[in-house]
């Protein structure tokens, strides 16, 4: 909508205030800003009360401080490690390798869901075997991964390993959900199966990519906090793990605060890409 | 009218089809024989299941037959060519292509000269009504007007051969009649051979010059209608009006009985 259009509205929705609205329309208009209203609250008054009584319980020694640690200690915690730069450096740390692995783990599975759509033959012979690697606890892995490539690369294969089985399952049953009408159209036209795959198969399956884009994401920072806890000299899991040894709580509730904030940002980011990329998709809502 | 060219359009010569799969072996098609000839509008009505699909299909060079052979324009059916078109049921458009380039698929995957290829989509696009939707997405689309934008594409590659296989079913009752009008009209101006595959008995009768009545499993030519509507003058009417001539009941009395569709399977 042009601002020029917007700018139409607005002042038809403020004529219409004033004139056209009937009583009942005004009421159940009130009622539903009500309703969004009363939601956010309850959601900050939520948090609002667990951070009280978590500040509140451990002062009043109702628990034990070490423990639980309280919400002004994680707080001096998060800002001596952000001044000095080491939380920054610790996050930043977690952040790449996960960037890193989901990238991997996509891509890897990208090209195996490809493999398995092109040939049929080789998915009767590996779907089973697929289906065991999916079921296996990948976290099960972590010893023998570490093993086997050391510190630095267990990582990020730890977030590939927990993050490509998925998706190859997702993205394959998406190349098979896909219109085989829209197939039949394209070999009308004399396509070549890479034809097919390029012009219909993958553009036909951006939802789905982008779903297995949401998925992954969390499922690469598990894999890669896990692997830290295993392996690493930094990052956000090594300090969890490095915090509870030295029975430091502050520090794993300040890692688990920072994680949590950016498994949303993440999130959010992708949810973004998705809105405006499935609108330009053609995907109507 | 060039009804009486010694090659035919498309020349079915005892066509047999069998097909299988794990629980069983499927005759779909038994010895079916049909000519058609060039610029004649043919449907082919009959039961669910009766292989007038599975026919089309053969005739598209998408599959082939298990005997018998199958020639366009004088050639056997090997692959599928440009020069046959195909609409289905469902417009089968591209979610994320605009209509233009939806259009433009057939001749971006033959490798056509874009250009020219563009051209003729958006002067079909427009002479369909669809100038103002050209950069617009399917789903902004209503379900006849993405039809017509299916119609597009299938006649962008200049396709001498239509085959329809129930391109109306999937629309509502208004917009089948009104869609069906349409396309009789641009088909009969541009002088395309069609066969139309359909279960709608009005529909094949109103818009072919004959319509071909198939039988159940195994698919075999039970018998062919020419029709004609003499009480309607020398002008051909349009399907709409087609549907209000006396002869059109009398059609739909004998092919109705024919169908055998009241029988219990």
């Amino acid at each position: 909508m042009s601002s020029e259009a917007m700018a139409d509205t607005k002042i038809a929705a403020k004529t219409a205030a004033s004139s056209g609205r009937s009583a009942a329309y005004e009421a159940y208009l009130r009622g539903l800003r009500w309703r969004a209203w009363s939601i956010s609250l309850w959601q900050i008054g939520l948090i609002a009360a667990f951070l009280v009584l978590w500040e509140v319980a451990p002062r009043a020694g109702w628990i034990n401080p070490m423990l639980t640690s309280y919400p002004s200690a994680v707080a001096r915690t998060f800002m001596a490690g952000a001044s000095d730069g080491s939380l920054l450096m610790h996050t930043w740390v977690t952040l790449f390798e996960t960037i890193v692995g989901f990238a991997g783990g996509m891509f890897l599975g990208l090209l195996c869901a490809i493999a398995l759509w092109w040939s049929d033959y080789l998915y009767r012979v590996l779907d089973p075997f697929i289906v065991v690697l999916n079921a296996i606890p990948k976290i099960a892995l972590v010893p023998i991964f570490y093993i086997w490539l050391g510190d630095a690369a267990s990582i990020y294969a730890m977030a590939i390993a927990v993050s490509v089985f998925v998706t190859v399952l997702m993205l394959f049953t998406g190349f098979k959900a896909i219109d085989p009408d829209k197939v039949k159209l394209a070999r009308l036209f004399g396509a070549s199966k890479r034809q097919i795959l390029d012009k219909i198969v993958l553009p036909g399956s951006v939802p789905t990519i982008i779903s297995a884009l949401k998925v992954n994401v969390g499922l690469a920072l598990v894999g890669v906090v896990v692997g830290e806890f295993q392996a690493a000299k930094a990052g956000l899991g090594y300090l969890i793990t490095y915090g509870s040894q030295i029975f430091q709580m502050n520090l794993v509730m300040t890692a688990i605060v920072v994680l949590a904030a950016i498994s949303t940002a993440l999130f959010v980011i992708i949810q973004a890409i998705e809105v405006t990329v499935l609108r330009r998709h053609g995907v109507s809502r | 009218m060039l009804r009486n060219t010694p090659v035919p359009a498309v020349e079915i010569r005892d066509v047999t089809l069998n097909y299988f799969t794990p629980e069983r072996e499927t005759l779909a098609l038994s010895n079916v024989s049909l000519d058609v000839a060039k610029g004649e509008f043919i449907a082919l009505v009959g039961s669910s299941g009766c292989g007038k699909s599975t026919l089309l299909t053969l005739v598209s060079g998408l599959m082939p037959a298990s005997r018998g052979s199958i020639k366009v324009d004088g050639l056997d059916v090997t692959a599928p060519s440009p020069r046959v078109g195909f609409m289905f049921q469902k417009d089968t458009l591209l979610d994320w292509r605009s209509i233009v380039d939806n259009v433009m698929l057939g001749a971006e995957l033959l490798g056509l000269d874009r250009r020219r290829a563009r051209q003729r989509a958006e002067t079909l696009l427009t002479r369909y009504g669809l100038g103002d939707f050209m950069h617009s997405l399917p789903h902004q689309l209503s379900g006849g007007m993405r039809q017509r934008a299916a119609l597009a594409r299938t006649l962008c590659c200049e396709p001498d051969l239509l085959l329809l296989d129930e391109p109306f079913s999937a629309l509502d009752y208004q917009t089948r009649l009104a869609l069906s009008d349409e396309i009789a009209a641009i088909l009969q101006a541009e002088g395309k051979t069609v066969i139309l595959v359909t279960h709608d008995i009005g529909e094949a009768i109103s818009m072919a010059d004959r319509v071909i009545v198939m039988s159940r499993r195994p698919g075999r030519i039970k018998s062919e209608h020419h029709i004609s509507f003499p009480s309607f003058g020398d002008k051909r009417p349009t399907p709409f009006e087609a549907r209000k001539c006396p002869e059109f009941a009398q059609y739909f009395q004998t092919i109705w009985d024919e169908l055998d569709l009241h029988e219990v399977h």
